[in-house]
């Protein structure tokens, strides 16, 4: 649990790095940040020198951090929602097609909200996220045994401002490799 | 874990009790706690008489006590002891009424505590009308020193009684998960604590992210939901023992729990493909029944007190709204139908109200509406209250709330409160650190 969580963290941190370079507006991030090694990104410049050096020197292929660096590990969406955009469906079939190119490859699916809601209502609707996003997998021909789900409701926010900028960031799912 | 206080049903001396009989007209010193924002009584509480240093320590830690649970009630106000102008010890035949009027003190406590020979202490306790020169109430209790404590807030109970016709909730307990850590990297522990704050105790150990804990109306048991394993499942943990329990294996997550009037079923919800319903397990038979069958999200189910009807929140109607159906599912019927988002209705233990958290124009609101939906009241706004509990007489509410800090993660303050039905005496409970999620306990139950 422990070590899961560590790993965890170290994902989400370069998970943020990516966004940061190839989504988000740079304002949002400078806003939410939790500070340390984060506010980095708050020039995307600077972040996306650090993306290409991690990706030609240390990513082992089915790894949290191949997936991260090259196919995405999250898809957004918007505020009490749960369909996908079209951003989150290209996001998937990168993601499907990463899944078969790995065979051996689990993913659990964690289904998370901002904080403009109340705790069992976001503990429901990330349920209904990662669900989205497992069902859309399976649709593209993953195999459902190869995809598990959680709900953290809003219990694990990345982006830590009180403003539609963090909510946005929040409202998320993320595939973590097992 | 508090030892249990023995009640002597003889509540004072025959002579105490034949000058109150003899009292044919009964003073009407009575608060009217249904209108808001009354004028508080005055009370002198007077430091229990004792007669040796052991004893008169505890005397003077139970005034303490009780006037500081009168004073947080907003209902009183306890009187300076600096300014009585008779001691306790002048006070254990009636008092000198006229000097308690000469500090405009309304009622006044008095009492006396003495060691008996096997260790235990005898504490009685008076409450007196001060204008009426009347006697109102008296109890006595025979109990080892260590639950001093607990004596006093059930003196307080007895005046808070005596005085307002309403049961008295200072000798329950509070549940709630502890908070500490960065927002994106928070730790969360379940604690318990008396309702004043104190006897304050962590029960798990926040390697598990834990989340909403309730109360048995009827045990010493908690149900809560736990991340162990990281698998989000409704638990009970048993406050005598510490054990922590699964309630059932199911292959989806299990949440909002809440126990039933009887205390022998857990309401909650099961997500299932994605799909949230409402389902009453037995804790007997560990049996589930599903109770909704909806797309929509069904969740934060509360049992009215009487066990025949439920009701939950459900986005079934396009935004989440409050709803009520009768406890085996049926009859479903939405109640609330103002602008803006309901969650986390919970009925009043007195059956006429059901509080609920309130999203509207982006800030979170507490309130309560009858359970036709109408008569709704907010009782207190802002950028995010949650989660309202009701003390076991109905007539206060505790709830969280999050007051935004720097955008930071680190400067947010969570923390508990609580409010008065009528919207008046709102004051924050004091945790030692961040707290949500509170759930007041049910009445102390002296025969356990």
């Amino acid at each position: 649990m422990r070590l899961n969580l560590g790993l965890k963290t170290l994902s989400i941190f370069t998970a943020l790095l990516l966004v940061a370079a190839c989504e988000t507006a740079p304002t949002e991030t400078g806003d939410s940040s939790g500070g340390g090694a984060t506010t980095q990104t708050s020039g995307s410049g600077s972040t996306t020198t650090v993306v290409t050096e991690t990706k030609t020197t240390t990513v082992q292929p089915g790894s949290q951090e191949d997936l991260v660096l090259n196919v995405g590990d999250r898809v957004f969406f918007g505020f009490d929602k749960y369909d996908l955009s079209d951003e989150a469906q290209a996001t998937l079939q990168r993601q499907a097609a990463w899944l078969k190119a790995n065979p051996t490859v689990t993913l659990l699916i964690e289904g998370n909200c901002d904080e403009r809601g109340t705790r069992e209502y976001n503990l429901a609707l990330g349920e209904r996220r990662a669900t989205a996003v497992k069902n859309y997998l399976v649709t593209l021909g993953v195999s459902a045994d190869r995809l598990s789900t959680i709900s953290y409701g809003k219990e694990r926010p990345v982006a830590l401002g009180h403003n539609e900028a963090a909510w946005a960031q929040n409202r998320r799912s993320v595939s973590v490799v097992n | 874990m508090i030892g249990s206080v023995q009640k002597i049903r003889t509540l004072l001396a025959g002579l105490v009790l034949a000058i109150a009989l003899a009292s044919v007209a009964r003073a009407e010193l009575v608060i009217d706690i249904t209108q808001g924002n009354i004028e508080p009584m005055p009370i002198a509480v007077t430091d229990f008489y004792a007669d040796n240093e052991a004893t008169a320590k505890i005397g003077k830690q139970m005034a303490d006590v009780i006037r500081a649970d009168l004073e947080r009630s907003g209902l009183f106000v306890p009187i300076d002891p600096r300014a009585y102008l008779q001691q306790p010890k002048d006070l254990q035949v009636t008092p000198v009424f006229a000097n308690w009027r000469k500090i405009a003190a309304q009622a006044l406590s008095t009492g006396l505590v003495r060691a008996l020979g096997d260790g235990q202490i005898n504490v009685q306790f008076r409450l007196w009308d001060v204008f009426a020169e009347q006697y109102l109430t008296g109890i006595q209790f025979t109990t080892p020193p260590s639950n001093w404590r607990l004596t006093a807030h059930l003196i307080a109970d007895a005046i808070y009684k005596r005085l307002t016709g309403e049961d008295g909730y200072f000798s329950t307990r509070v549940v709630y998960v502890s908070e500490s850590g960065p927002a994106d990297r928070r730790i969360k522990r379940l604690a318990i604590m008396d309702q004043d704050g104190e006897n304050h105790q962590f029960l798990t150990s926040g390697n598990e992210l834990v989340l909403t804990p309730r109360y048995s109306p009827t045990q010493q048991v908690l149900t809560y939901l736990s991340y162990f394993n990281n698998k989000p499942r409704v638990y009970l943990y048993n406050l005598d023992t510490g054990q922590q329990e699964i309630l059932g294996e199911f292959p989806g997550m299990t949440f909002a729990p809440r126990f039933s009037p009887s205390g022998n079923q857990v309401v909650m919800s099961m997500a299932q493909d994605g799909n949230s319903e409402i389902y009453l397990m037995d804790l007997r038979t560990r049996e589930m029944k599903r109770l909704t069958n909806h797309p929509g999200i069904d969740t934060a189910p509360s049992f009215s007190p009487d066990g025949t009807q439920i009701t939950f929140e459900s986005d079934r109607g396009g935004r989440q709204q409050i709803y009520i159906m009768d406890a085996d599912g049926s009859n479903v019927r939405r109640i609330s139908f103002g602008s803006g988002n309901y969650g986390t209705p919970v009925w009043s233990p007195r059956g006429d109200l059901i509080a609920f958290t309130k999203l509207t124009g982006g800030k979170f609101s507490i309130g309560v509406m009858r359970t036709d939906g109408s008569q709704e009241r907010i009782l207190t706004e802002g950028f995010h209250n949650e989660g309202p509990t009701w003390a076991p007489n109905g007539r206060v509410l505790m709830f969280f709330r999050q007051i935004p800090g720097k955008n930071d993660g680190r400067s947010d303050k969570v923390s508990l409160w609580s409010i008065d039905l009528t919207g008046y005496n709102e004051r924050e409970v004091i945790t030692p650190g961040d707290g949500s999620d509170p759930a007041w306990s049910p009445p102390y139950n002296l025969n356990r």
